[in-house]
């Protein structure tokens, strides 16, 4: 009871956080726009279906459309607001604010499950070569564009870093056994084949050089309302997945033959999981590339603040990874070059990480 | 899902009650399990059947595979052949949370390296009695509060559990096992980094647990503790069940040399009543030319009582006395079984004993005096010392704090001294050798003077 509380408490706590650095965010940038006409646009954007349409609209699906029966829908609130800020606000700093959330959440959260996961505090969420699997997926297509018939490169990316985590599970199980140590091993050992496999193809790349090397650095330009619709359901289902094995993952924590003894199927748990944070993960690099850090630093710090139970820590992890990616992706595009996210976080997370490691137990999961 | 032992229902109704942690009791049967890793064969054809309430303790070697059968029915290993069941139903059948309901562990390394509360820690034994997306009712927190106060964890309730120390991190490993309510309990080594009254107070809890109607097996290289605790003992040797039975049956000299490859005496603890083991450091074996067939021990004390262990160990025939009622050495002659003139402290010596104690000191190849009390009961015997061979001396206190006799027998004592080989507790089997080989030669003149008599 207290301790759902005390979940409760700070979890709201981070949400209104997060509330308040997407509206300071979404007031910043070349066009000044007072908080107050930013929170009226954004109330103005919000929409309910009202209704089946009877003609067919169509909707994206793994980048090819598909018909399918649309919805009516209405807007709730009519506040008077400019025109210029309206478009602003609600088609160009919105998606990328609310993808900069998203991709934080899909990161903070994986990254916690997977440090639980691997008691590992160097895990991230990339540790069985998810993000490079998504990079070699984008690599691939960004530079034979003919070989991928994908449209956007959301689905190569998503499809690369998840067959990416499937064939690190095969290689490192055995007899029904996935050791983790073996897991985080075969994982190394994949990216570094991969990372081979993406300098070739950067050699070869010709015109697209630049295109790939800036995708591979993690960013958020140019995001669409259409990127948003294709990690938030997949992040947000799969966050909440991962928070139905809170207590797996703190039992977890004592070692797996603990674990067995205290009622968690292991290896059952450990695919699970893993399938789960690999989704939610390629979800956020697929539509912002390589970005680092977030899930490594976030949920130490949060680990550092609200302790190590997952039942809390979880949740306030994915948000404040959220908060934290909206808060630095505003830097990158606010600051004086525009920079990709990417160099934001990690120049950012790594001395803070150093710092860490000085004065607290990072070393600690 | 099957539920052998224990429904959901039964446990949450149990837990309304006061008799909230007493589960059905459960029967394991352990049956021709044999298991190895790799080449190294560690368990061979164990087969075992523990009855309901019962507390059993695996005694035996480093290395004897007491561990690896815990884990063998714990169902974390899984035997190459044979079976481990619980209530009939095969452990490896069941579902970790089928399994966690019946048989909590607490396993021999419970090193944590993060930090949770102690009551987190110990709230974990609750986890196979809650469902996914509910939290800790009320009883839950009851039963953990009620574990922490019985392993006297409570204190550490709100402290992280990687900055409590080893041994108070193995009572709240303890404490989350009660929590789990399991008719089952399974303890690897649980008092091996408790100090001594942590000890006494985890068996005192584990015992009590036993007596609400659990089945306790536990590990224990404690000999003692195992023999003061269990019901029941199995000694492991080599992988397989070298003994088994009660503690009395279970420890004694000749299976624990065999077992431990030591050499052990088994004496009865004048405290507990119950088996006391000691082991002493391997002593050669005296050439079969030099070992005597009969000792004699003649003092008191620590002394000679160390010295009737140590010679029972080396298994050399032996008597002692006239010695007083109570004194250490009587005491462990008496549970050793070896043979003593047994006097009334400070009394005379009865002429009858006078008598024996001539003929054992004659027919001894070897006799030794260990702190010998010069005194009414022994200054008659200084005729027989002063013609006898073989003589080993060991005195660890002053003379003078001995000697109630008069400057002449402490004379004739000294003479006898003299003639003695002087030795310490440790050389003592060496020392007897000499003085088996000093005294052969003459033991024809000490036949002779008995064929005289």
């Amino acid at each position: 009871m207290y301790r759902s509380g005390r979940t409760a408490v700070w979890s709201a706590g981070l949400f209104v956080l997060l509330g308040a650095v997407v509206l300071t965010s979404a007031a910043l940038g070349p066009v000044r726009i007072d908080v107050v006409t930013v929170a009226m646009a954004m109330l103005n954007a919000v929409v309910i279906p009202v209704g089946v349409t009877s003609s067919s609209a169509s909707l994206p699906v793994f980048g090819v459309s598909v018909p399918t029966p649309g919805l009516e829908y209405a807007t709730v609130f009519s506040f008077d607001v400019p025109v210029t800020h309206q478009i602003i606000v609600k088609d160009i700093r919105l998606p990328r604010i609310t993808l900069a959330a998203t991709v934080g959440l899909s990161l903070g959260a994986a990254g916690t499950v997977m440090q639980g996961f691997f008691r590992n505090p160097l895990a991230d969420p990339s540790i069985i070569g998810v993000s490079s699997g998504a990079a070699a997926g984008a690599v691939a297509a960004i530079v034979f564009p003919g070989l991928i018939p994908f449209g956007s490169l959301h689905v190569p990316a998503f499809l690369g870093a998840l067959a990416t985590a499937f064939l690190v599970y095969a290689i490192a199980t055995e007899g029904g056994r996935t050791p983790v140590a073996t897991l985080l091993l075969a994982g190394v050992a994949i990216q570094t084949f991969l990372g081979a496999m993406i300098s070739y193809m950067l050699v070869h790349s010709g015109d697209s050089l630049q295109q790939a090397v800036y995708w591979m650095m993690g960013h958020l330009n140019n995001s669409q309302w259409g990127d948003v619709g294709f990690a938030l359901p997949i992040t947000l289902a799969g966050v909440l997945a991962l928070c139905a094995f809170r207590q797996e993952l703190n039992v977890l924590l004592l070692g797996e033959e603990d674990a067995h003894h205290l009622g968690v199927e292991v290896e059952r748990t450990k695919l699970l999981l893993l399938v789960l944070a690999s989704i939610v993960t390629a979800a956020g690099v697929a539509v912002a590339g390589v970005i680092g850090f977030v899930g490594l630093v976030v949920p130490h710090i949060m680990r550092l603040i609200v302790g190590p139970d997952h039942r809390i820590l979880l949740p306030t992890s994915a948000l404040a990874g959220a908060s934290f990616l909206v808060a630095t992706d505003t830097l990158a595009r606010t600051g004086p070059a525009v920079v990709p996210v990417g160099i934001i976080t990690a120049a950012l997370g790594a001395p803070f990480f150093l710092f860490l490691l000085s004065r607290r137990e990072v070393r600690s999961v | 899902m099957t539920e052998p032992g224990q429904s959901p229902e039964t446990a949450d109704s149990d837990l309304e009650s006061d008799e909230q942690s007493r589960p059905d009791p459960a029967t394991i049967s352990v049956e021709d399990c044999a298991l190895s890793f790799g080449e190294l064969s560690v368990l061979e054809d164990v087969s075992l059947t523990i009855e309901p309430g019962e507390f059993v303790g695996f005694v035996g070697p480093n290395g004897a595979g007491k561990t690896t059968l815990l884990r063998t029915i714990s169902a974390a290993l899984e035997p190459d052949s044979g079976t481990v069941a619980i209530d009939g139903t095969d452990v490896h059948d069941l579902s970790s949370r089928a399994s966690s309901r019946l048989v909590s562990v607490v396993p021999q390394n419970t090193s944590i390296s993060f930090s949770f509360p102690v009551r987190d820690v110990v709230e974990m034994g609750r986890h196979p009695h809650r469902s996914r997306f509910s939290s800790a009712t009320p009883e839950d927190h009851a039963v953990v509060e009620r574990a922490l106060e019985r392993t006297r964890t409570a204190e550490l309730a709100d402290r992280p559990i990687d900055e409590v120390s080893g041994g108070q991190r193995q009572r709240v490993v303890l404490a989350r096992a009660i929590a789990q309510a399991t008719p089952v309990m399974l303890l690897d080594e649980p008092t091996a980094s408790l100090d001594v009254n942590h000890q006494v107070e985890t068996l005192e809890l584990v015992r009590e647990l036993v007596d609400e109607g659990r089945t306790v097996i536990a590990a224990i290289h404690d000999l003692d503790l195992a023999a003061r605790y269990c019901d029941r003992l199995v000694l492991l040797s080599d992988g397989t069940v070298a003994r088994d039975g009660p503690p009395a049956t279970v420890l004694t000299g000749d299976a624990l040399a065999d077992s431990f490859d030591a050499n052990a005496v088994v004496t009865q603890n004048p405290v507990t009543g119950t088996e006391t083991v000691t082991a002493l450091a391997d002593a050669h074996e005296p050439e079969p030319a030099s070992r005597p067939d009969q000792v004699h021990v003649l003092g008191t004390g620590a002394a000679a009582a160390g010295v009737i262990a140590r010679l029972a160990a080396a298994g050399i025939d032996m008597t002692l006395g006239p010695v007083s009622s109570g004194d250490a050495a009587a005491e462990t002659a008496r549970s050793l079984g070896v043979e003593a003139i047994e006097t009334e402290p400070f009394a005379r010596l009865a002429p009858e004993d006078r008598a024996t104690a001539e003929t054992l000191v004659r027919e001894a190849d070897v006799t030794v005096l260990a702190d010998l009390v010069l005194g009414a009961s022994t200054q008659p015997l200084l005729d027989t010392l002063e013609t006898a061979d073989g003589l080993v001396a060991i005195e660890t206190r002053p003379l003078s704090e001995r000697d109630f006799a008069g400057t002449d027998a402490r004379a004739r004592y000294n003479a006898c001294c003299e003639r003695a080989v002087d030795a310490t507790l440790e050389g003592l089997l060496e020392a007897v050798a000499d003085a088996t080989v000093g005294g052969s030669s003459s033991r024809q003149s000490v036949d002779s003077i008995d064929a005289n008599d």
